[in-house]
């Protein structure tokens, strides 16, 4: 294997990895601080074991996110020297702020486990709340600083030499806002559909189905907000990369040719080749809309940008559409959830309901995983947009395809043993958390 | 605002080498630990980092950005030269951090335990290693920056006796360091005779170390003797370590445990004080004579004005907040 090919899958094994573990332990704290809440005020003991068992899963999730993050700080290093030595310094800032945020959290993760019977009860549920928000807040950032590598700010670029350097406008960069909004909803939707399946599930199989169904209930709320929300955020991205990033965009529609009005694909086999898209359908004028707010305006094609410039197209495409299409269906289910939640019927009659929460448990990560390919194989070849190309950012050190290997054996056994875990955490719910039984 | 980015970086290095290093103390300890006792002392452990468990493996998270927004250079030349012993130090912080977790939140307690517990205590005693070697890396001049094969770019800068030496000092400083935290953790007797056991056992280890660390020296010709007897601060430091060491061993046997810890970080302060001082503010020490400087490579001004600003502003919110969590988890219930 290529050395840079190495590098980058490696590079984005670590992120693919990191990112999933990273999104539950910002959001699952939110649903613990609600279940909490309710423990706080109604003495129902359901809730106060929702909270503990949700707990030892953000624990597992927690542990896991910390090493992967502490993993990639270096790897930024370790796989791309060239690209750190100048950009560390520009775009540190969100990185600095985030340490802060992450220790934050830290803290607050320790009294929030150990804290139970030790701490006065509000203080308690506080720190939890702590735990959420300093996670938001890293998440923030962290997109901030990737937000930066699609348009960089703070800084002038004059013959190779990055000159007045200004970290505050780095980090509030154009693309900022945007990516980050995207990106909270994304968590949040993801991460609430995957644990309301779960607990609609054992609801199916009818166990513990007052504990499932209060958890079932605080998860899916969550997460057809989101789902209601993000359609209007990713307008948002969608105009905001046709103005900064347009190979992005046409790489995102396989727009080879610029055209006024643009239609928009849904689907369709890409011949990076003969730079043509089969079979697929075409929405008149609908590209133009999403991209310019108007259904006649020109969108730009791949033609009018240098070849070697060009992004991947076929899997910066085939990536959009699962993001989208996924996005959709979550769309759908969520609507429905709250026509049901509407005519106050019981959920324990509709099964069907249940069930397709059930199918949508892997889906949100599904399309959140899709959707980082979009934003990062859609800004190669370059590392910085328009700046630096990524192949000249890689370490000298060859035989990065034997790293690869062993750290894609680390996060693959590291993945199965959290399923394992989890797995058994969830059979033994009847055992740890009857309702008769008292137990810390 | 440099002189505070610096005094920032100084401090999460060490507090990473106190507080992570006497977690991966405990599971060397555990390591060396007969296996009839093994159980309890993971549960005096347990009890006595799990709360500040993760919040110890931040400084480590705090130093390396410091280095990268505010010393890409020092942190580049790292990561292109010691990019094998530092994949492998990850690959033990990843190990141990996830089976330290796992093996406490496993619903079932069957035979993956085995395994966990097998991760957790090797892993420990490598990351630990690595940990040193990096460190004797960094000054022992064997980095070589114009090296055009695989093996001296590479290998030859971390691979080499000093650094070796350095490494399994440091293993036996984790070591003392969490015997003697786990010494004021516990009530029983005879787990306190244990773990005095345990201290006395790798502060033997420590020396044995420490006096292979400068056979090291002489050898791969590092001036280490001229740094540490040649400065009045090196000197001061060690007569500080050498005290405090006898006052040490003097209140063990008098009972005062919780003192001890603060006598056992100070020891350790002063023995880095000691190494590092007479090169400071170099960083790393280069094959061809060079050094890189921590003053000579700093970034642009702005940078470091809004990072000694982040890194203040951060330190406000953390350090009350951490040292109520040590204050809260720190006693036992009675």
């Amino acid at each position: 294997m290529d050395d840079f090919i190495a590098a980058r899958s490696q590079m984005a094994l670590s992120l693919g990895f990191h990112i999933i573990f990273s999104c539950i332990g910002m959001v699952m704290p939110f649903f613990m601080a609600v279940s909490h809440y309710k423990w706080l005020k109604t003495n129902d003991e359901v809730y106060k074991n929702l909270t503990k068992a949700w707990s030892k899963g953000v624990a597992i999730f927690f542990a896991t996110g910390a090493v992967s993050g502490t993993m990639l700080s270096f790897e930024l290093g370790l796989l791309w020297p060239k690209f750190m030595d100048h950009a560390g310094p520009i775009f540190g800032m969100p990185f600095s702020l985030e340490g802060t945020a992450f220790f934050i959290e830290a803290i607050a993760l320790g009294f929030f486990l150990y804290g139970w019977n030790k701490l006065n009860k509000w203080f308690h549920w506080f720190t939890g709340m702590v735990v959420g928000v300093s996670g938001l807040a890293s998440g923030i950032l962290v997109v901030a600083a990737n937000a930066w590598m699609n348009s960089p700010a703070g800084f002038d670029f004059v013959n190779g030499k990055y000159l007045n350097i200004d970290p505050i406008q780095a980090m509030f960069n154009k693309a900022w806002f945007s990516q980050a909004l995207h990106m909270c909803l994304a968590a949040f939707t993801a991460t609430g559909f995957a644990v309301a399946g779960v607990h609609a599930l054992m609801i199916l199989r009818n166990r513990n189905a007052a504990f499932h169904l209060k958890a079932f209930k605080i998860a899916a709320i969550f997460a057809c907000i989101g789902a209601l929300l993000q359609p209007l955020s990713g307008d948002i991205s969608a105009k905001d990369v046709a103005k900064r990033q347009p190979a992005k965009l046409a790489a995102m529609e396989a727009l080879y040719k610029t055209e006024k009005p643009a239609p928009l694909l849904i689907g369709g086999i890409v011949n990076e080749k003969d730079k043509t898209v089969k079979g697929a359908i075409k929405i008149p004028g609908a590209l133009s809309f999403l991209a310019h707010g108007d259904f006649k305006a020109e969108v730009k094609g791949l033609d009018q940008i240098p070849e070697n410039e060009h992004p991947p197209v076929a899997i910066t495409h085939y990536a959009f559409q699962v993001m989208v299409g996924i996005g959709t269906l979550l769309l759908f289910i969520s609507l429905i959830y709250f026509f049901i939640l509407f005519k106050k019927k019981p959920l324990t009659e509709k099964r069907w309901i249940l069930k397709l929460f059930v199918f949508a448990i892997p889906l949100g990560y599904l399309a959140l995983e899709a959707g980082w390919v979009v934003t990062e194989v859609g800004r190669q070849p370059w590392i910085i947009y328009g700046i630096m190309r990524t192949k000249d950012a890689v370490t000298p050190m060859p035989g990065i395809a034997y790293s690869f290997y062993i750290f894609s054996a680390i996060y693959v056994s590291l993945s199965i043993i959290v399923t394992f875990l989890l797995y058994r955490q969830i059979k033994m719910v009847p055992v740890l958390y009857n309702k008769t039984e008292q137990n810390n | 605002m440099e002189q505070v980015v610096i005094t920032f970086l100084c401090m999460a290095i060490l507090l990473y080498f106190l507080l992570g290093g006497a977690d991966f103390g405990a599971g060397i300890i555990e390591l060396f630990t007969s296996t009839k006792n093994r159980s309890k002392t993971r549960k005096t452990m347990y009890q006595a980092i799990g709360p500040v468990w993760e919040a110890n493996h931040m400084w480590l998270i705090i130093a390396i950005v410091i280095l990268f927004v505010g010393f890409p250079h020092i942190y580049t030349t790292m990561s292109v030269y010691l990019h094998i012993p530092l994949a492998i130090m990850l690959i033990g912080i990843i190990a141990r951090g996830t089976a330290f977790v796992f093996r406490h939140y496993d619903a079932v307690k069957d035979d993956m335990q085995w395994l966990y517990n097998r991760i957790f205590r090797y892993s420990s005693f490598i990351t630990a290693l690595f940990l040193g070697i990096i460190a004797g890396s960094l000054i022992s001049g064997h980095i070589d920056t114009q090296a055009t094969d695989f093996y001296s770019a590479y290998i030859a800068g971390w691979l080499n006796w000093f650094s070796l030496a350095v490494g399994l000092f440091t293993v036996a400083l984790c070591g003392f360091l969490a015997a003697i935290y786990l010494i004021g953790e516990t009530t029983e007797a005879h787990d306190k005779r244990r773990f005095i056991k345990k201290a006395e056992f790798m502060n033997i280890a420590a020396v044995v170390f420490g006096a292979m660390v400068f056979i090291a020296a002489q050898r791969d010709k590092i001036p280490l003797i001229d740094w540490v007897f040649k400065s009045s601060v090196g000197v001061s430091a060690i007569i500080l370590a050498s005290l405090s060491l006898v006052l040490l061993w003097y209140l063990l046997i008098k009972g005062k445990t919780k003192i001890l810890r603060i006598l056992a970080g100070f020891q350790v302060t002063m023995i880095l004080l000691a190494i590092s001082y007479a090169h400071f503010p170099n960083f790393i020490r280069l094959k061809s004579g060079d050094a890189i400087s921590l003053l000579e490579t700093v970034g642009p001004e702005k940078t470091i004005y809004s990072l000694g600003l982040a890194l203040l502003l951060g330190s406000v919110l953390i350090l009350p907040f951490l040292g109520y969590l040590f204050y809260k988890f720190q006693k036992k219930e009675e």
